[in-house]
């Protein structure tokens, strides 16, 4: 084993201990995904497998294709006209290009968090609601405020928004409003849950909140967290990928990647040689 | 890490040195500069604005007051029917109330001039009032009736009683003459010597010297004076008695016949008063008499001319009197026209602005729509006039002069403001906002509508509000289709009936030869300047209160 940085080796002690049933049932499936940008090609042949009810981060310096890997899953990439996606992806053994899915639908059941808190210019209440308004989970006023109101809970917002639901969701701390918008993704009750860098505008504190909170959601949820930070990967994820121009360099378990990597760029990298 | 002193680029540099100080310096003196320029030019435009306004307040302001004489009215049963009170002869009632103040005026022309003093509606008046008061009749009633235009500006000393008779090159020809020496003052009276060749060939065979054309001779005199300025005007400088003079000077000397001779023909009156006390005035021509300045004078000392707000400038209709002339049928007018652009406008502009920014590919086709767009914006608005003069009325036969066909053209000249504004305000959307809609799995009409529409809509409004004011403001397209008719009832308001618009009287009253339209005209232009100022109040108002903070 390679003498790996003293901070390094501090990390991993924060690595929760992985759970027996790793080898669990793969959620979703990549087969030789590419992605290009008019002429320029982003995303370069990935094949990566990804476990159900687990989290998995995606690591790699910037420009790496992560995320727009990321933004392949729930076909966000479809929005971009000059975007380009060749292979597949399943969920659930369902190919998401299946011209019979809706892209709605698919949008619906893998939430999504960006990496700028977005919630929408209305009140905290209706920023949770309109999800599930507009795909009708609700038949009535109280199940959507039972929906809404477990949605805050699980998000660990509820505590601190329950008096103020109809002030608007702009007016929250930037912590509390990525966490409104976590709670917005799962108010649709996904079951993937897609996170592009969720915590680079947040202080530590409501960092550590975020990331305790993606701890708990992983029980229900398959979590993908696309992220800059290896403490934030190392802390969180069961399972990492690291991207490196394009390319999907390696993908194995959280502790293996950090103790022990294969690839000589992804030494390189966790080492803080370059990045 | 490399050590940064070692870097061979860096170079030392001296902040203290006077060169450094210099530099500084200059760049303090810049800064100011620039500041100095946009205060300048910011105090050069609130100048001519400042100009603007003072000289439309100037000018308009006197067009905010009417002044009225008091009536003392007995509404004669006799007279006024009451089933029918709008039947009855309301002139005769208002002339003889008028004419009690003054016993004195018998004569026929007297008495004309007299009413002259009063508005010709003033009987529209005093049949309104009874109409609507018919529980007055068989009482004597005090009502305040408009004084036609000339006394109304006379009173707000607009116009002077005496003007200037003589022209300023009239009175270079006086001058000239003067210097000549040829002027004098004889017994009284002046005269000009001239020198007179009585010409035997005007003197007809028939009838001699009593037939002879003087007139003529006098003018072949008189030319003589002005060689180098040939003018007719020479000719008035005398009055009508020189050919009479010159008549008897050749009756009492026949001989002269033939002859050239030097004679003093009396000088017109306005020259007269000129040589004599150095200044020719003469009555202003609007008045007839000089009676009418006396009896109004009397008016004035036993308090009977008021000067109240004129309420007519707002709720009267237009008329061919100053006086009574109001913006009623130019507001209703320019309502309609303005409601019928708003809503053509404001819909087909949103959803051709959504569809461009949010929903159309973006090829060659969309390109060509987008410049055009942009280009329409810089139409000349008479075109858009034009082009609703041979489709809308032409090809189509719609109603000429309607609010309906100008709204119409105002909404051609209005959307492609408004579908600018729109794509911009759709364009500042934050993308943020896009992609959170989208990945709590909206669909694209459902992104736009429920999040990015309603974002835009404070800048959506502002730009509507901004292209409506211009419309408002738009004379050219509304001549064309005939919307500067004129309306002196407003019974008949609708999209489809005849109307004009406030820009369009503007221009009509403008091109008025009433003294009192003059301040008319300033007076709807500020009326016209105060709904843009509220227009844009409002689009202001809009703008901060709706807009959202993300």
């Amino acid at each position: 084993m390679q003498q790996l940085p003293i901070g390094a080796t501090k990390m991993l002690s924060t690595v929760k201990p992985l759970l027996a049933e790793t080898a669990a049932e793969t959620k979703i499936t990549a087969r030789g995904v590419s992605v290009f940008y008019g002429e320029k090609q982003a995303l370069f042949d990935v094949d990566v497998d990804i476990p159900k009810n687990s989290v998995m981060a995606f690591i790699g310096p910037s420009g790496c294709g992560k995320s727009t890997f990321l933004r392949c899953i729930n076909r966000m990439n479809d929005t971009i006209p000059i975007a380009r996606t060749e292979g597949t992806i399943t969920i659930d053994g369902r190919d998401i290009d299946d011209p019979e899915l809706d892209v709605v639908e698919l949008r619906a059941r893998v939430g999504m968090v960006f990496q700028k808190p977005n919630p929408f210019p209305k009140s905290i209440y209706e920023n949770v609601a309109y999800g599930p308004r507009i795909h009708g989970l609700a038949n009535s006023k109280s199940e959507l405020d039972g929906i809404v109101e477990n949605s805050l809970r699980r998000a660990g917002l509820m505590k601190e928004v329950h008096d103020r639901m109809n002030e608007p969701g702009t007016g929250l701390s930037g912590g509390q409003q990525q966490r409104l918008c976590i709670a917005r993704a799962i108010a649709t009750s996904p079951d993937v849950m897609l996170m592009d860098e969720p915590c680079s505008a947040l202080d530590p504190i409501a960092t550590a909140r975020v990331e305790e909170l993606i701890d708990e959601l992983r029980e229900s949820l398959t979590i993908i967290i696309v992220t800059h930070s290896m403490q934030q990967a190392a802390r969180v994820s069961q399972r990492t990928a690291f991207f490196h121009l394009g390319k999907l360099v390696e993908e194995s378990e959280t502790t293996t990647m950090f103790r022990n990597p294969s690839d000589q760029r992804t030494q390189d990298y966790i080492t803080g040689r370059f990045g | 890490m490399t050590e940064i002193s070692a870097d061979p680029i860096r170079v030392t540099h001296n902040w203290g040195s006077n060169e450094a100080r210099r530099r500084v310096k200059a760049r303090y003196t810049a800064d100011r500069r620039l500041q100095f320029y946009g205060i300048a030019a910011i105090g050069t435009a609130m100048a001519l604005l400042a100009v603007l306004f003072t000289s439309l307040i100037h000018a308009g302001i006197a067009a905010f007051t009417t002044t009225k004489v008091e009536l003392d009215i007995f509404l004669d049963p006799a007279q006024i029917d009451r089933e029918k009170p709008a039947k009855a002869n309301y002139r005769k009632l208002v002339r003889g109330a008028f004419k009690s103040y003054f016993p004195d005026v018998k004569s026929r022309s007297q008495e004309r001039q007299l009413y002259g003093i009063m508005s010709n509606g003033a009987d529209y008046i005093l049949r309104d009032y009874v109409v609507g008061n018919t529980d007055k009749i068989g009482q004597t009633v005090k009502i305040l009736v408009p004084v036609s235009d000339p006394f109304d500006q006379l009173y707000k000393r607009i116009i002077p009683r005496r003007i200037d008779a003589l022209s300023i090159d009239r009175i270079a020809l006086f001058n000239a003459l003067r210097q000549q020496g040829v002027l004098s003052v004889v017994d009284g009276s002046g005269v000009v010597r001239t020198t007179v060749y009585v010409d035997p060939g005007k003197v007809p065979s028939e009838g001699g010297l009593e037939a002879a054309d003087y007139d003529a001779m006098v003018k072949e005199g008189l030319r003589s004076l002005f060689l180098k300025e040939y003018s007719r005007s020479y000719e008035e400088i005398v009055s009508d008695a020189a050919a009479g003079k010159l008549k008897a000077l050749v009756a009492a000397d026949p001989s002269l016949v033939g002859k050239t001779i030097d004679v003093d023909l009396p000088l017109a009156a306005n020259y007269d008063n000129l040589l004599q006390t150095g200044q020719a005035t003469m009555r202003n021509p609007r008045f007839s008499s000089d009676d009418e300045f006396v009896w109004f004078d009397s008016l004035e000392a036993r308090g009977l001319i008021a000067n109240p707000f004129s309420w007519e400038l707002f709720f009267n209709a237009d008329s061919r009197f100053p006086e009574l002339a109001g913006l009623m049928g130019a507001l209703s007018g320019s309502f309609l026209a303005l409601l019928v652009c708003f809503l053509l406008s404001f819909p087909i502009g949103i959803a051709t602005a959504v569809y461009l920014e949010e929903f159309a590919p973006k090829n060659r086709i969309t390109d060509i729509i987008e410049v055009n767009i942009n280009n329409l914006a810089a139409v000349p608005s008479v075109v858009f006039g034009l082009l609703g003069l041979a489709l809308f009325l032409n090809t189509f036969g719609m109603p000429r002069s309607a609010p309906l066909v100008g709204g119409m053209v105002l909404a051609l000249m209005t959307l492609p403001t408004i579908i600018v504004a729109t794509r911009a305000a759709l364009k500042a959307v934050p993308p943020s906002i896009r992609e959170a809609a989208l990945g709590v799995g909206a669909s694209k009409q459902q992104v736009t509508m429920h999040h990015v529409l309603p974002l835009a809509m404070p800048g959506i409004l502002t730009g509507t509000i901004i292209g409506l004011a211009q419309a408002l403001g738009e004379t050219a397209p509304l001549l064309l289709i005939g919307m500067n008719a004129f309306i002196p009832s407003i019974e008949n308001i609708g999209l489809t009936q005849p109307a004009m618009a406030l820009p369009t009287q503007i221009f009509s009253w403008a091109d008025s030869p009433e003294r009192g339209f003059v301040s008319r005209t300033s007076a709807a232009i500020l009326v016209l300047l105060g709904f843009l100022i509220v227009m844009n109040l409002i689009a202001v108002y809009l703008r901060s209160k709706l807009e959202r903070k993300w």
